[in-house]
């Protein structure tokens, strides 16, 4: 009982205490942008291994447990683990053949051969943002894989977001459906040009809006390609982002808006792929 | 010092739950807050300290993981702990009512504070849109998982207790 005693500090002021310190952080990091990316890397030391465990086998934590287990139960499961691999080998030469099967058919359609050129790394979804208002999602290759600030992501079909942050060995990304995504963007006949905003509301109907089209002529119709733009700060020219599905006229009569449905499956990505080639740019202002 | 690595364990497990098994098991795209309900439980089982102690570091680690400020999540986080430790004088062990009243209501001021600094300044004004959609299905959703969480957050930090009582015994003997 006695050694309680010892830090009596009455809440009041351990809050008081603390609730300065995170208005002061808040304050520094909103202000002063000043990176606390240091700190983000020790800690992504300790977490990142973790979600990776997590992650790999199949999300049923209780393997944990794995440890636990007699030298012969692991063995035993060993055993199966290798014909386990042996299965995954013959699939993955599968998927390799129907890999080149698709680059085929890409040369073929001419598909996306702007994109095809960039240097990419592919890389796995570990974890995503704990709360449910924003959509970022962390990966597992960071600055030891090369990966940097402002690269752009893709999928097999299209625009996934850009990496707005970077660890050793991870990366967090943000989807183009997030509520604070904006992407410079235009229409793909007309190369009229569009902002392409992520919205809460829009999510759960798997669409995105854009806004601040500028079509005098009336030639955008529904069914558009939607492509990133060559006046984007930060993403490359020429990847899709998804087919408009409506489109009307904004109340000043220049500019309409409307609804894109993105060329990428948010609900079911795992993978994803880094372009490592960055938008060169001047450096100025954001 | 047992309650420090116990409290210490349940927020990156908790944590690592929320981030990755919650997510695959999310319905309608919404998963349950998890942080809330150790945040609230520390506080009302244990007082206002430790209860915005757990506060503090559950809402810094998302800030640093998830944050674009830093000390945003761990600032509400904090003061979440600190409101339910006082309801610690009226808390009853038994009854599971009771703490599922505070985590709800924490959620709750939770998820309408996120709307207001997070959204409503960036003027996206259609409340009740985010309310049907993101702020209740989060609140049932974190109540369901309580009944289940709740008990066992109940028994570990009892039987952590009680090991404390033991070793203290014996040191005293």
């Amino acid at each position: 009982m006695n050694n309680k005693k010892r830090f009596s500090l009455p809440p009041k002021y351990i809050l008081f205490i603390l609730a300065i310190f995170c208005l002061g952080a808040m304050f520094v990091t909103f202000a002063t942008k000043v990176s606390v990316a240091p700190i983000k890397n020790v800690v992504g030391y300790v977490i990142v291994p973790m979600q990776k465990g997590i992650n790999k086998v199949g999300g049923w934590f209780g393997d944990k447990t794995l440890e636990f287990k007699t030298l012969e139960e692991v063995k035993k499961e060993n055993k199966d683990l290798q014909a386990q691999i042996a299965d995954l080998k013959v699939e993955n030469s599968k998927l390799l053949q129907e890999r080149y099967e698709l680059d085929r058919l890409r040369q073929l359609f001419e598909l996306d051969e702007k994109y095809t050129g960039y240097e990419k790394v592919a890389a796995r979804i570990i974890a995503k943002d704990t709360g449910n208002w924003f959509n970022t999602f962390i990966v597992d290759k960071g600055e030891k894989n090369g990966i940097k600030k402002d690269m752009n992501v893709i999928d097999g079909s299209g625009l996934v977001g850009i990496v707005v942050e970077t660890g050793d060995n991870w990366a967090r990304i943000r989807s183009i459906i997030d509520d604070s995504s904006n992407v410079s963007s235009m229409v793909l006949s007309t190369q009229d040009l569009c902002m392409v905003k992520g919205n809460l509301e829009l999510m759960s109907d798997n669409t995105i809006e854009f806004e601040k089209l500028v079509d005098s002529d009336n030639n955008v119709a529904v069914g558009e390609q939607v492509v990133t733009s060559n006046v984007s700060g930060k993403y490359l020219e020429g990847i899709l982002i998804g087919y408009i599905t409506e489109i009307k006229e904004d109340s000043n009569q220049i500019t309409k808006s409307g609804y894109i449905s993105p060329a990428v499956d948010f609900e079911h990505l795992s993978e994803v792929l880094i372009i490592k080639n960055l938008k060169e740019q001047p450096h100025t202002e954001e | 010092m047992r309650r420090v690595i116990m409290d210490t364990i349940f927020i990156v497990i908790l944590f690592l739950l929320q981030s990755t098994v919650f997510k695959w098991l999310s319905l309608a795209n919404i998963s349950p807050n998890l942080m809330i309900v150790i945040t609230a439980s520390c506080g009302f089982m244990k007082g206002k300290t430790e209860g915005l102690l757990v506060g503090f570091f559950s809402g810094l680690l998302i800030d640093i993981f998830y944050g674009d400020i830093i000390g945003f999540y761990a600032l509400i986080y904090m003061v979440t702990g600190y409101v339910n430790g006082f309801f610690n004088t009226i808390f009853y062990d038994e009854d599971v009512k009771f703490p599922m009243i505070l985590i709800a209501a924490s959620e709750l001021a939770f998820g309408l504070i996120v709307y207001v600094f997070r959204f409503l300044l960036r003027n996206r004004l259609d409340f009740v849109y985010y309310l049907i959609h993101i702020i209740l299905p989060e609140l049932l959703y974190t109540i369901v998982i309580t009944i289940v969480l709740y008990r066992v957050i109940l028994a570990i930090s009892r039987f952590v207790d009680g090991l404390g009582k033991r070793g203290e015994g014996q040191v005293a003997e």
